[in-house]
């Protein structure tokens, strides 16, 4: 392991060094195909420069030849973008835009189980990119909303159109957005917010 | 609107538990595995000697503020597997401290997202 003597290792520049009170954290992942601005959506809420951090994946029991009794095992590095937002003194928002395969972003361990919900974004001129990883959500039962990201060539669809395309249930939040814009992007996660608070279930 | 369609998929009783379909790689135990998540946020209790492994001694200095897991990792240039298991002796000989995020699973109320929500306002 090629380790960098700690003396070369670059923490947070002081404005970002959180404050001793910060100790409960949150997080929200957003998903979406190839190139729909997961990564930019990231940038433009974040109040760090975003990170990445990695991991290996080992998937185990997919592929099992029964007849040779080989488990076929795929090892892989998958890389996760980050970045955070300080709610308050206390609570932090960390996003997870998740690049790459996006079959191997489930089997990190407790990626999704442990996000608050998802941002699923995507791009009308290639609906079906994102088809696959929002059935993976419904299948793990993670609560979603579904932003629009409006690219300048891309055509115009009205929302219940692009409802009946993806499928999605009438409850399940739409909006369009420029995740190039930190306001559009907040805007974003306030209607997931909104989403699961009204999902959640009222103190007894 | 044409193109191809979506067909809506059910939630598989199968994800209940997810850890049944995947390891992460590293010798970790699934309690320590368990224990530390992404965004657990980690505070240092001491200060960095020379004493103590360079990785640790990193972690130490970069942890005099809270940090997340996720954070240490990509300052470290790590995997998250390592850094958990760096993380894990540092807890065990209470070098750091470390909280758990909130989840989903154990959301119990609303005050947390109007938490959340008010937070985003300010932005
Ligand atoms: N017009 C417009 N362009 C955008 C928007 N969001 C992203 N882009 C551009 O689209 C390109 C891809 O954005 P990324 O954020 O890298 O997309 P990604 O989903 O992270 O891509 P991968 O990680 O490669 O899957 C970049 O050139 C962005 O500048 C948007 O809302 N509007
Ligand atoms: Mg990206």
């Amino acid at each position: 392991m090629d380790f960098r003597s700690s003396d070369t290792i670059t923490g947070p520049r002081t404005e970002d060094v959180l404050p001793t009170t910060a100790t409960a954290a949150v997080k929200v992942v957003i998903v979406g195909g190839f190139g729909v601005g997961k990564t930019t959506m990231v940038g433009s809420v974040s109040e760090i420069r975003p990170l990445t951090t990695e991991e290996t994946m080992t998937q185990a029991g997919v592929g099992v030849d029964d007849n040779a009794g080989v488990e076929t095992k795929t090892a892989t590095t998958v890389a996760m973008d980050f970045g955070r937002i300080s709610l308050s003194e206390e609570l932090i928002l960390y996003l997870f835009g998740t690049p790459g395969q996006e079959r191997f972003w489930f089997l990190w361990n407790g990626l999704f189980e442990g996000a608050l919900g998802a941002v699923v974004l995507i791009d009308t001129r290639r609906l079906e990119v994102s088809f696959d990883v929002i059935g993976r959500l419904e299948e793990r039962g993670v609560p979603f909303v579904v932003a629009v990201n409006t690219f300048p060539d891309a055509p115009h669809h009205p929302v219940e159109a692009l409802r009946r395309a993806l499928d999605l249930p009438d409850e399940v939040p739409m909006i369009d957005c420029d995740a190039r814009m930190r306001a559009s992007s907040r805007d974003v996660l306030m209607t997931l917010m909104r989403y699961l608070h009204s999902l959640a279930v009222p103190l007894a | 609107m044409s193109g191809p369609r979506r067909e809506r998929r059910k939630a598989d009783p199968e994800f209940l538990d997810p850890e049944r379909l995947y390891v992460i790689t590293g010798d970790l135990d699934d309690s320590e595995r368990a224990a530390l998540d992404l965004v657990t946020m980690v505070v240092a209790q001491a200060e960095p000697s020379p004493t103590f492994q360079p990785e640790q001694a990193a972690i130490l200095r970069l942890c005099q503020a809270p940090l997340s897991v996720a954070e240490i990792s990509a300052y470290l240039s790590l995997p998250f597997s390592v850094v958990t298991s760096l993380l894990s002796d540092l807890l065990a000989t209470e070098l750091i401290e470390s909280r758990a995020p909130i989840v989903r699973a154990t959301l119990p109320d609303r005050s947390l997202l109007e938490a959340v929500m008010h937070g985003l306002q300010k932005l």
